[in-house]
């Protein structure tokens, strides 16, 4: 009955073209516009490392007190000062921290002009705790860290462009002209947002290319490429130059520890509420201790990292599909109804109401199907021109793959048919006597 | 027009006419909310900069040893300064709209700390000698920086210049000193002084650092003499020239700078990239409205024929007891008025509450409220367009269709 009732259906298309492809171009652009928003919108809401968000914290400790704090928050990362202090407490499994920098790979055989590196100065914990993939070697040891040495992990892509994709472990780099042993590749690594970066805000930008031992950037005194606060701390005296970047208030380094139990959370709240406490004894502070352990989805939430366009056009696209729903059965209506004779036979021949609903249903069905057809292709195309409708940096994230056309099409057929129950519960409700007397 | 008839036959129909009242009221409402953000990004995308904007080119330069700045520095301007068509050459901190913003909050006594409720966050430009040429200032009020000014300023310890004089931008003195003239004015950040002795036209920020136009406004302007802050390069030339300068720039601090990544970019392109989010977020809204007002138009026409179709019978009788033409064009119309004015009405309030859930949520500012009633009469006059094929159709049943059984 299904062919058959399918078979009706698209003939009953066939007869009113106009209205047909109305419909089909209402649910195609409204579904269309709905998916491509939300192409967008899973990936920046999406939650990066779903495996251990909650098991990743970043470490903040307000070191400005109630005057100059942001609204009883403390900064969104730690100076130098507590940065090292946690990391050499060594107080959970696993600490790192890191700074973005930015190198210059000097011009070798056939690069004639350099090159510009960037990446994180970090500690070996980095790889572990984040989940990088390698390709080729591995991660530095903690020995390396504790020797500080001149060693550096690549990205996938930047091998390529100074390897041309080769096992380069083993080989030297020379980086803002400090000799660089090659210890590991990493596979392509971008998690998107970036969520241990929220600092530094580039939770959507480009992946990074080196990652070198925080311990050899601080003895080759090389400052962080990214963000800086001060936040009108006054001033320690101590000046602008690494002096002031060592022992200053500034905040620059941010810090995350994987704390795998709840008791083990307890116990580094209790360690870090514990190194606040000393530090205001120690006259530092001259406020009581204020910290905060925020793991990954929390601290997503808190440094708002959805983009509000990303959120306010997947509201209007939701709208604009609702309207061309509403839009839709208004015209399933009109079709239906203008079938009243047909129906009345029907009904007069035996046909009972189920088989009317499902012989409309039917029809509804494919109408939704050749929109959501419309819908996939527009879908594809609106993605692939999503660049002209977002920055570059979040448009690359919007992805057309078999999930998303599926759910294009599903969307498109159940809203469809959900739309279609009102037209078809007044279609059901023909009457076959007064419809056979009339005519 | 009678209205009480065709309210019985709305009655008649109520759902069909709710649809339409749905639709219309849905329509209403995203259309002006949508507006309303468009015109708050397009403003964005075109608010005026008193710069060059047309003949600047900038190369920003990475990675060069800070401890050779003060000698590298005018070395590498006097090697710009040759590049064909350059006629002025200077270097900054950063630019307007470069997306890496230099801010500092300011107190006008010396008693208030930067932390204060009533202290005013502003950009702080950087400029070396000539800067004020290069990028093109326009100065409204007292005089730009000396020679002398350049050469004794220095950077202090807390990322503040050591030196005594500024230059402010209109709308930072307006907000500073609210209807005073700001020249010979100071202005403070903890123990520093600054004196205004100029004042020039708004000049945007390198970034929006808080809300509204303050925040892309404010800015004030410092003498600098070479030191390792200032790193954008600014070439002016004439407009046809800028691409070509641009790259030449770049190729030449590459040269020069061998361990350094230069940059070059035309100042067109750095507006471009700062508001390509905004450009696209105004094309998108703009598309989904155009479409938007034609479902709904095309669902108004739908539903009407539909409703035509079916009162064919009756047009005919009315026709026949001696109804006109123009009688039954205008039941019609009147009916979608009606329908229109029930949903707009309830799409002004619709419209109302998603402005304000939006204000809540995002940071919106509140929507004027001539958006309302602009958007209730575009939907009105979308229903009369829509209405206006099918009533002529029925306006075209023949008498004689009352004599025939349905």
């Amino acid at each position: 009955m299904f062919g058959y009732y399918f078979q009706l259906g698209m003939r009953s298309l066939r007869r009113n073209p106009v209205l047909t492809a109305l419909m089909v171009i209402a649910i195609g652009f409204g579904v269309a516009a709905s998916m491509i928003t939300w192409s967008v919108f899973r990936v920046v809401s999406g939650n990066p490392i779903p495996q251990k968000s909650g098991r990743l914290f970043t470490v903040l400790i307000d070191n400005r007190g109630p005057q100059y704090n942001d609204d009883g928050e403390p900064p969104e990362a730690l100076t130098y000062t507590d940065a090292n202090a946690m990391i050499r407490a060594h107080k959970a499994p696993h600490q790192t921290l890191f700074y973005p920098i930015s190198l210059a790979v000097l011009p070798d055989g056939n690069r004639s002009l350099p090159l510009k590196a960037i990446g994180y100065a970090t500690t070996a914990d980095f790889f572990g705790m984040f989940d990088v993939p390698f390709e080729y070697g591995s991660a530095w040891s903690a020995q390396d860290d504790t020797r500080r040495a001149g060693v550096v992990v690549l990205s996938h892509q930047f091998n390529e462009q100074l390897f041309g994709g080769a096992d380069s472990v083993g080989r030297e780099v020379d980086l803002s002209g400090h000799i660089y042993r090659v210890v590991g590749v990493t596979r392509h690594f971008d998690p998107k947002p970036r969520y241990f970066d929220l600092f530094g805000g580039s939770a959507f930008d480009d992946p990074m290319q080196v990652y070198i031992p925080f311990n050899r950037a601080d003895d080759l005194q090389i400052n962080t490429a990214g963000r800086n606060t001060c936040g009108g701390a006054p001033d320690t005296g101590v000046g602008t130059g690494r002096e002031g970047w060592l022992r200053g208030e500034c905040s620059w380094i941010p810090v995350w520890v994987q704390l795998d139990t709840p008791a083990q959370v307890a116990d580094y709240r209790a360690f870090l509420e514990g190194y606040a406490a000393k530090q205001q004894r120690a006259g530092r502070f001259r406020w009581p201790p204020n910290v905060r352990l925020r793991d990954v989805t929390d601290w997503l939430a808190f440094e708002h990292v959805v983009p509000p366009e990303s959120r306010i056009s997947l509201v209007v696209s939701i709208g604009f599909f609702v309207i061309c729903l509403v839009n839709t059965i208004g015209l399933l209506l009109a079709k239906f109804m203008r079938r009243s004779a047909e129906i009345g036979v029907r009904r007069a021949l035996g046909a009972p109401r189920g088989e009317i609903y499902r012989q409309f249903l039917i029809e509804a069905g494919t109408v939704g199907a050749a929109g959501g057809v419309l819908g996939v292709l527009l879908t594809a195309v609106g993605v692939g021109g999503v660049g002209l409708l977002f920055a570059p940096r979040i448009a690359r994230l919007a992805q057309v793959d078999l999930p998303l056309m599926a759910l294009t099409l599903l969307v498109a057929v159940v809203a469809t048919v959900v739309a279609a129950f009102y037209p078809t519960w007044r279609a059901a409700k023909v009457q076959p006597a007064w419809q056979l007397k009339s005519n | 027009m009678e209205i009480r008839p065709i309210l019985a036959s709305l009655r008649k129909h109520r759902i069909p006419a709710l649809l339409i009242v749905l639709e219309i009221a849905l329509a209403c409402a995203v259309l002006c909310n949508a507006v309303f953000l468009i015109g708050a990004r397009a403003g964005e995308i075109a608010l005026p900069n008193a710069i060059d904007e047309q003949g600047l080119s900038v190369v920003t330069l990475t990675g060069a040893d800070p401890d050779r700045a003060a000698s590298e520095i005018p070395r590498n301007l006097d090697a710009l300064r040759r590049i064909r068509g350059v006629r002025e050459v200077a270097v900054l901190n950063t630019v307007p709209l470069s997306g890496n913003g230099w801010n500092s909050n300011f107190t006008t006594r010396p008693d208030m700390k930067p932390t204060d409720k009533g202290s005013i966050n502003s950009n702080v430009y950087l400029m070396g000698e000539g800067a004020g040429r290069a990028l093109g200032l326009r100065l409204t009020q007292g005089r730009m920086f000396t020679g002398e000014d350049y050469a004794s300023a220095s950077m202090g310890s807390s990322f503040m210049p050591e030196t005594h004089v500024a230059i402010v931008n209109q709308r930072l003195a307006e907000r500073l000193w609210p209807g005073q003239s700001p020249l010979g004015r100071k202005m403070y950040v903890n123990q520093y002084w600054y004196q205004v002795v100029g004042v020039v036209a708004n000049v945007l920020r390198p970034k929006q650092a808080g809300a509204g136009l303050p925040g892309i406004y404010d800015a004030a302007f410092f003498p600098m003499q070479p030191t390792a802050e200032l790193s954008y390069y600014v070439l002016r030339g004439a407009p046809a020239d800028r691409e070509r300068i641009a790259r030449q720039a770049e190729d030449a601090l590459s040269g020069l700078e061998p361990a350094a990544v230069a940059e070059g970019k035309t100042f067109v392109d750095i507006r471009g990239d700062y508001f390509s989010g905004a450009a696209s977020m105004v094309w998108m809204l703009v598309l989904v409205c155009v479409v938007m007002l034609a479902v709904t138009a095309f669902g108004i026409v739908g539903l009407t024929s539909f409703w035509v179709a079916q009162r064919r019978r009756q047009i005919g009788i009315r026709r026949a007891v001696g109804a006109r033409r123009g009688h039954i064009l205008s039941y019609f119309r009147t009916e979608n008025f009606l329908l229109s004015g029930a949903g707009v009405l309830l799409g002004m309030l619709l419209a109302f509450g998603i402005n304000l859930y939006l204000m809540q949520h995002y940071e919106m500012a509140r929507m004027p409220w001539y958006y309302l009633p602009a958007g209730a009469i575009t939907l009105w006059l979308l229903g009369q367009v829509a209405v206006f094929g099918p009533a002529h159709r029925a306006a075209a049943v023949p008498p004689v269709e009352a004599t025939r059984s349905a």
